[in-house]
């Protein structure tokens, strides 16, 4: 019973977010906004603390097992507690009713984010260099066609790029930008096509119920 | 007569024929106002547009540059206005003649999308029609995807192993298509790790995605008749913020050494810090994006790589259900009626563009 409650609850909202596309009227766009803002907003709330309840129970869980690594589960329980106190209390930007700072020392949760989300996204991603090195290394031993396919084109490309390459050859660098502008082009567009038309179709068989393995499958 | 006198004198002409009308296909709130340029256009700094309401007295809507005939303005609903345009060079402004009266409202239905909603139409009526052949059992024939025959074999190899499976259903929201297409891979996977009683890890960076990921493992168990093997810690929130994400993940794929990560859905720039990570701890993985700059990493960095809409096909495709694969033969029947588009387009524009007919006569 409840699954198809489920199916007739995906078919009439799979409808409803097809119509405000072709009626721009505001009566209708009202109602897609009041959907896709508000009650999607308390949903995401409702979502949030049980996501929170499963990361707590993961790092609980980790801690009485003693597994691999257990110690860094304590960080970040109590790092939940502490920016959840700070932030619950003291404010985003320390208006609240706890006081979030120590003279000139912030510890408002703005100020955290930027000195210590920040900075520490920025580290994971500045490895994306090195990451990038080893996967060029990998891509480049043309153990197939298509490898060295990709090896040869990504060699015409990044000499075409560079200073020199007029000096090897006049018309080196337009080829470059040809190779860029109309094979690479022609190959994205192709996928596009396949992208569009493949998210036509899901959707339709979501909202027709044909595809339900979001449901564990069956009937 | 005194008026051209006086334009004649300034030496710039106004621009003239001034039209104004509800601009069509929006939800009310504006009125488009078209002029024809003035001669002098190649003098002018551009247009001003004012605005009346009574006919008498016009305020300021907004300036234009020069060469362009064309203005959107904002209005109320249901009330008139008559719009005037002047020719401003440095501070000289030459106004036109006042324009029709105009009124907006909001419309029913945006024409500009009715060519989609044909199309969409016509391509739902494919995949219907493949549906109703699928139906009355008729044998449809699917071309193999290297990336879905691996996924029994990476199954296996992580119960061969005793090792888990790692699936990632990236950084995209619930109402995306990638993450609702990966959920649907999920569901699948997790029957067959039901099946072979291996150990599945899901790891999430959204929420709501990780509370409908978590039904469907639930659920996938359940169906395969063993609801008690599912642990409901395998699927769990891990961070939303993306590079705390990656951290995250690298830490679990170094720690637990999965046998086979399954990378699908959407990504962004953690694409390659996953997979290279997922690749030095040597398992197989299967990666599936509908992120264009995201799939040269997976194709460099992964076994088997999902291009676009084979990752929409995936579950259909790993299911083996025949109403599913009749909607996949329909969107190749949608594909092959584009590519018949754009080839005829093609050959019109060879012809009309590279008179090619011309060395015949």
């Amino acid at each position: 019973m409840h699954k198809r409650i489920a199916l007739v609850l995906v078919f009439v909202f799979g409808i409803l977010g097809i119509i405000p596309f072709l009626i721009p009227h505001p009566i209708v766009q009202n109602f897609d906004e009041f959907i896709r803002n508000d009650i999607l907003r308390i949903l995401a709330a409702f979502a949030l603390a049980l996501a929170l309840g499963s990361l707590l129970r993961v790092h609980v869980d980790k801690i009485r097992r003693k597994r691999v690594n257990w110690q860094y589960s304590w960080i970040l329980i109590l790092s939940f507690a502490i920016s959840s106190i700070i932030g619950l209390f003291g404010g985003v930007a320390g208006t609240g009713l706890l006081k979030t700072a120590i003279g000139s020392f912030h510890f408002d949760i703005q100020t955290l984010y930027e000195n210590i989300i920040i900075p520490l996204a920025s580290s994971m991603f500045a490895l994306l260099a090195f990451f990038m090195a080893s996967a060029s290394y990998r891509a480049f031993r043309a153990r197939s066609y298509e490898a060295t396919l990709l090896l040869v084109s990504a060699f015409i490309v990044m000499i075409g790029f560079l200073p020199i390459a007029s000096s090897i050859s006049s018309r080196l660098p337009a080829f470059a930008q040809w190779v860029l502008n109309v094979p690479n082009v022609a190959g994205q567009r192709g996928i596009l096509f396949g992208i569009a038309l493949g998210a036509v179709a899901t959707s339709l068989k979501i909202i027709l119920g044909i595809e339900r393995a979001w449901l564990g499958g069956g009937k | 007569m005194m008026e051209t006198l006086l334009l004649a004198l300034i030496g710039l002409s106004p621009p003239s024929n001034v039209r104004a009308y509800d601009t069509p296909s929006d939800g009310g709130g504006s009125i488009s106002i078209e002029w024809q340029l003035s001669p002098d256009d190649a003098q002018l700094e551009g247009y001003e547009i004012y605005r009346s309401e009574d006919g008498v007295e016009f305020e300021r809507l907004g300036f234009i540059g020069k060469g362009r005939p064309f203005y959107e303005g904002n209005s109320e609903d249901g009330k008139t206005y008559v719009y005037k345009v002047a020719a401003l060079s440095d501070t000289i402004r030459v106004f036109s003649q006042p324009s029709n009266e105009a009124m907006s409202s909001p419309q029913w239905v945006d024409m500009y999308k009715l060519n989609i909603f044909v199309a969409m139409l016509i391509f739902g009526g494919f995949i219907l029609y493949f549906i109703y052949h699928a139906k009355k059992g008729k044998d449809l024939y699917i071309r193999k995807i290297a990336g879905l025959q691996a996924v029994d074999d990476a199954v296996g190899r992580a119960t061969e192993m005793g090792r888990p499976i790692l699936y990632i259903l990236g950084l995209g929201y619930v109402e995306e298509v990638a993450t609702i297409a990966s959920l649907n891979i999920l569901g699948e996977v997790a029957k067959k790790t039901a099946q072979y009683s291996t150990k599945l890890i899901v790891p999430n960076a959204d929420p709501i995605v990780y509370t409908v990921a978590s039904e469907i493992v639930k659920e996938s168990y359940t169906k395969m008749g063993k609801p008690d093997a599912f642990d409901p810690e395998s699927v769990f929130f891990l961070a939303q913020e993306q590079m705390a994400f990656a951290a995250g993940i690298d830490g679990i794929m170094t720690r637990e050494k999965p046998a086979t990560n399954f990378l699908v859905g959407y990504f962004a720039a953690e694409s390659l810090v996953l997979a290279e990570t997922g690749a030095a701890t040597g398992a197989i993985q299967i990666a599936g994006t509908d992120a264009l700059a995201q799939l040269p990493f997976f194709i460099t960095a992964c076994d088997y790589t999902l291009i676009g809409e084979e990752l929409y096909a995936a579950s259909a495709y790993i299911s083996k259900q025949p109403l599913l694969l009749g909607a996949i033969k329909g969107e190749d029947w949608g594909k092959l009626v584009i590519v018949l588009i754009l080839l005829i387009t093609s050959i019109i524009g060879l012809i009309t563009k590279f008179p090619i007919l011309s060395l015949f006569s």
